[in-house]
């Protein structure tokens, strides 16, 4: 698939899908959409990434190993559920802050946060699962 | 929402979950930084064992405790709730997690730490914490479903080719059994429109004249037997727990079984009382079948480790028995039967791999000798064979007695005739072990070799760590079987469970 008009096309389809998963996971808790879907286009994006410049280039891209982002995404959920300790509700209760930042309100919730740790294991669980499809892991 | 503000102790109902999650969660994102993933999962695990001490301590001190989640009202949130037997089993489950983790030290090595071995085992732990402690059915299957996965990762650590084939057998099965698991969950809900145990417990007597009760409650022994490694489906076990590194055997062997065994208690003395009643003929047959048939193939068996997973279903078949008598004194056993068994079986599997680095070989055509290498394992061998067997000094004696007597008791002298002749198979089985490995003098030298230190200090300490609690629980087994009848007055009269529950309600 190393064509000429793939490989230009590639780096846009990628910026665009990674742009529309993020997109799909803040629209998520009112309207279709989330965490899982969300990291689902991302896992589609970084694998069209991988099928036009090779495995080792999107490893390189992440930065960080999927699994890694996995266990980090794992730990962002924990750490929603947790919130709810010290405003002595039960684990995962869902806790809202709406801040004020120029002029435009914000609502920050644990349920976002959770949201995110989701976005964040789906997208480092399926991607680690396409890249080893893709090409073997290089120790 | 108008609930009262939860006290940060009652956080302990959630804790050993919310550390076994977090731990596997840090582990995994510092996958490659091998030195530090066995130092920090005896960490984790021994917060973990912590907490379940104290939420052990504060159940028998309070009664069961509870908290649902999200500030959903019970039945609606998912509810964990601690009573004395799930929050005992997760502690003694977490213990043994520990001395597993010691024992890793010197079976698991950089390949293995590199294929994950650590996050898979705090995940595992989390989820066999998750299934000891929620109090939702549904729920139960998720954390059935959380340890599953993190066992299969265990299972095939080393990708060699009968890891594969052991794994494959062990995947299907346990997913069928998962299988019909769900299903029985989704009859209940269709007849009672609720997954919390306690709501089910309260609102199935009124529905028992129209609900099929019997089918859901048939599907759960098929299901929960299947996972408890229960004649006529245990032989997914024996083809597939000699496979894998002996500390996985050793957790597999001591902690998986166990939750079959805590589920059917759960379900079918708690939840539907009177169709254990209905069943405990059955269940009274497919004990006697396992714990015999179990005894037998532990007996034909020349390598120590298949031997060992068949003595992990001879164990399951008495504890079935004191879930088939069903009375107090039944259940009481059972229970302390499981957490016998749960250091007990994985000690052996343990004690199966050390006797391997000494004697070179699983095979009792090969081992001997090895009362000369080292009379110390010798001598924890031995406790642990009296143990396993159900002869004092060790821990496996008092359950059988509360059983046989139990069984007697209720007028069922072949079921207590049973228990003893396992016993006796096993004895045999054991002794056959210990006069070939320890003491027959080894014909030639050139198999034996001293293990290094390195590996040698470990062993021993995992060995000894599980050995002492076995001891004192057979020398001393008062407080225990008081533990233990607290547990199973629990299930059968579920009043406290329901009001930690439901306070307001009052347990209907």
């Amino acid at each position: 698939m190393r064509t000429l008009i793939f490989r230009t096309a590639a780096p846009y389809l990628t910026a665009l899908m990674l742009l529309l998963s993020i997109f799909v996971l803040l629209r998520g808790h009112n309207e279709p959409g989330g965490g899982f879907i969300g990291g689902l286009i991302a896992v589609s994006a970084f694998a069209i990434h991988g099928i036009a410049f090779g495995v080792h280039q999107v490893r390189r891209t992440m930065y960080f190993h999927p699994m890694a982002i996995s266990g980090f995404g794992l730990l962002l959920a924990v750490l929603a559920g947790l919130v709810s300790l010290p405003a002595g509700a039960p684990l995962l209760t869902g806790l809202w802050v709406s801040p004020t930042v120029g002029g435009i309100t914000l609502d920050l919730s644990t349920v976002l946060l959770f949201d995110i740790g989701v976005y964040l294991v789906v997208v480092g669980s399926i991607t680690s699962i396409a890249l080893a499809l893709e090409g073997r892991e290089e120790p | 929402m108008m609930l009262e503000p939860v006290a940060a102790a009652d956080w302990l109902v959630v804790a050993p979950v919310v550390i076994g999650i977090a731990c596997g969660a840090v582990l995994l994102m510092f996958r490659h930084h091998l030195r530090w993933q066995a130092v920090f999962s005896i960490f984790g695990l021994c917060a973990m064992t912590a907490a379940n001490a104290a939420l052990f301590a504060r159940v028998l001190a309070e009664g069961p405790i509870s908290m649902t989640m999200g500030n959903w009202l019970p039945p609606f949130g998912i509810t964990f709730a601690a009573d004395a037997l799930g929050s005992g089993f997760a502690l003694v489950a977490t213990f043994v997690a520990v001395a597993c983790t010691i024992y890793s030290l010197c079976e698991i090595g950089a390949v293995g730490r590199r294929y994950g071995f650590y996050p898979f085992l705090m995940l595992m732990m989390a989820g066999i914490n998750g299934a000891f402690l929620t109090g939702d059915i549904f729920n139960l299957y998720v954390w059935f479903e959380v340890f599953l996965i993190a066992s299969f990762g265990l299972m095939i650590l080393g990708s060699e080719k009968q890891q594969i084939d052991g794994a494959t057998k062990y995947a299907i099965l346990n997913l069928l059994a998962t299988a019909f698991f769900l299903s029985a969950t989704a009859y209940l809900y269709g007849v009672l429109g609720t997954l919390n145990m306690a709501d089910i417990a309260r609102k199935v007597d009124g529905l028992r004249p129209t609900a099929p009760m019997m089918t859901i409650a048939s599907l759960y022994l098929l299901a929960f037997g299947m996972k408890a490694a229960a004649f006529p489906l245990y032989f997914w076990l024996p083809a597939s727990y000699h496979t894998p590194r002996n500390v996985t055997g050793a957790l597999f062997g001591g902690l998986l079984t166990k939750i079959g065994i805590y589920a059917l208690l759960r379900t079918l003395v708690m939840m539907f009382p009177t169709e254990r009643l209905e069943l405990s003929g059955v269940i009274a047959v497919v004990a006697v079948a396992t714990m015999i048939l179990g005894a037998l193939g532990a007996l034909a068996q020349s390598d120590i480790r298949r031997m060992m997973g068949f003595l992990v279903i001879s164990g399951v078949g008495v504890m079935l028995a004191g879930l088939a008598l069903g009375d107090a004194n039944g259940i009481s056993g059972a229970i302390f039967y499981a957490v016998h068994s749960m250091l007990a079986m994985s000690a052996l599997y343990l004690l199966a791999g050390t006797m391997k680095d000494f004697g070179g070989s699983y095979s009792l055509n090969h081992l001997a000798g090895l009362y000369r290498l080292s009379p110390a394992l010798t001598a924890l061998a031995l406790v642990l064979f009296l143990a396993a067997a159900g002869l004092p000094p060790g821990s496996g004696l008092w359950p059988k007695i509360i059983l046989t007597k139990a069984s007697i008791d209720v007028g069922s002298p072949w079921l207590a005739g049973a228990i003893l002749v396992s016993g006796l198979l096993t004895t045999i089985a054991l002794g056959r072990v210990f006069a070939l490995a320890f003491w027959r003098d080894s014909a030639g030298d050139g198999v034996h070799r001293k293990p290094t230190e390195h590996s040698v200090v470990p062993a021993y300490g995992s060995l000894i760590m599980l050995t002492v609690p076995i001891v004192v629980l057979g020398v001393h087994p008062e407080p225990f079987i008081r533990v233990a009848d607290i547990a199973a007055a629990g299930l059968l009269d579920s009043g406290a469970y329901l009001r930690a529950v439901f306070p307001i309600a009052g347990g209907g």
